[in-house]
């Protein structure tokens, strides 16, 4: 059989089904395999794409992981619809289901202990950029230093300017973490993105994650959202929903 | 099901506005890992990890990440916060050679951007 089984999450068995057109990786459907009280969200996936060599050739092809990562993703987002999943990380394949049973009977006490901990949070990520700098004034531009000491003036003013810019982003994103801190029940940091793979202009000073109780969502988005217009030359970014995958990695 | 426990609206247009280093960096650095059947997974996956993060870490202005400012002094000069990135970014290169040590052949080289 070339063929292996994909877990996507794990999960209290649903009140509500899925969606009945969900497809996960590769286009197959995802099926529940119940075991033990718990829930395993699974799908057939293809042995050449995730046995060892198989997924070590695809995981250096940017566009099959970002498809991956999208289906991966997709799937955790129809059950946090209807439950609140705990995700596990990407590629987490067995050979059968037999296997996944013996996952769930080793792992069951902490993936209990984690979905009491996550039930009914989401995570929000909130991210902080510096627009790119404005273009010198042209009269500055245009006109040449005439000393050495007016270009070496001139070039500190520049610098200062800048160091300016990164002070007063810094405080920016100090005083909305702490706002936003105080608005969730845990947090997590994630490194700056890289714009080069998030497509986003600006360099990214914050990248964080916050683990908000569904009930308090609306007062945390209408917070962030407040913050938008505060500082010009300063961009927030608000993604969410997310399945708390930031905080299920470990004890809280 | 209470109005309040329902899973909230997305924020924006559909996904969130997430982009793809929104997902990687959750589907692929957070979540729980469990060790299935294939073994090298875990390993492939943290290589490949560090390899984004090395990307991440390599932007030429390393002070204009402002990586671990908030677990640090705040009064932090710019200076010491360059020198954390730089030394944060020789562990995670001596991480990944120490990991090709581990598994040869498996690994990406640090040089090709994904």
């Amino acid at each position: 059989m070339s063929a292996l089984r994909y877990v996507y999450a794990v999960c209290r068995p649903l009140d509500a089904p899925l969606q009945a057109e969900l497809t996960g990786i590769g286009g197959a459907p995802p099926a529940l395999l119940h075991h033990h009280g718990l829930v395993a969200v699974v799908s057939t996936v293809p042995e050449a794409d995730f046995d060892e060599q198989g997924l070590r050739a695809r995981l250096e092809d940017l566009d099959w992981l970002s498809a991956t990562a999208r289906a991966h993703q997709g799937v955790i987002a129809a059950l946090s619809t209807v439950t609140t999943p705990l995700p596990l990380r990407l590629a987490t394949v067995f050979r059968d289901d037999s296997g996944i049973r013996a996952m769930i009977e080793s792992r069951e006490d902490d993936f209990r202990r984690a979905l009491d901990r996550l039930e009914g949070r989401v995570e929000w990520g909130v991210k902080v950029f510096v627009e790119s700098e404005p273009a010198e004034p042209a009269a500055a531009q245009a006109a040449k230093p005439a000393s050495g000491r007016d270009y070496l003036r001139s070039r500190r003013r520049h610098s200062e300017a800048h160091e300016e810019r990164w002070q007063q982003a810094e405080s920016f994103a100090r005083s909305l973490h702490e706002r936003l801190s105080l608005h969730s029940e845990d947090f997590r940091m994630h490194p700056a993105q890289n714009s080069a793979l998030s497509g986003a202009s600006g360099q990214n000073v914050l990248n964080a994650a916050y683990l908000v109780p569904r009930s308090g969502c609306e007062e945390f988005v209408e917070l962030v959202d407040r913050t938008k217009d505060e500082t010009p030359g300063i961009r927030v970014e608000l993604t969410g929903p997310w399945a708390a995958y930031s905080f299920s990695g470990e004890e809280a | 099901m209470t109005t309040a426990s329902r899973f909230p609206e997305p924020y924006g247009q559909s996904g969130g506005g997430a982009n793809l280093a929104d997902i990687l960096e959750r589907v692929l650095d957070k979540g729980v890992v469990i060790a299935g059947d294939i073994k090298i997974n875990l390993l492939d996956i943290e290589l490949l990890t560090i390899k984004l993060r090395l990307v991440i870490a390599s932007v030429d202005k390393a002070k204009e990440m402002g990586i671990d400012w908030w677990e640090t002094d705040p009064a932090l000069s710019s200076r010491a916060r360059q020198n954390e990135l730089a030394k944060e970014n020789a562990e995670l290169r001596e991480r990944l050679e120490r990991l090709q040590e581990l598994a040869p052949g498996s690994v990406p080289t640090e040089e090709e951007a994904p």
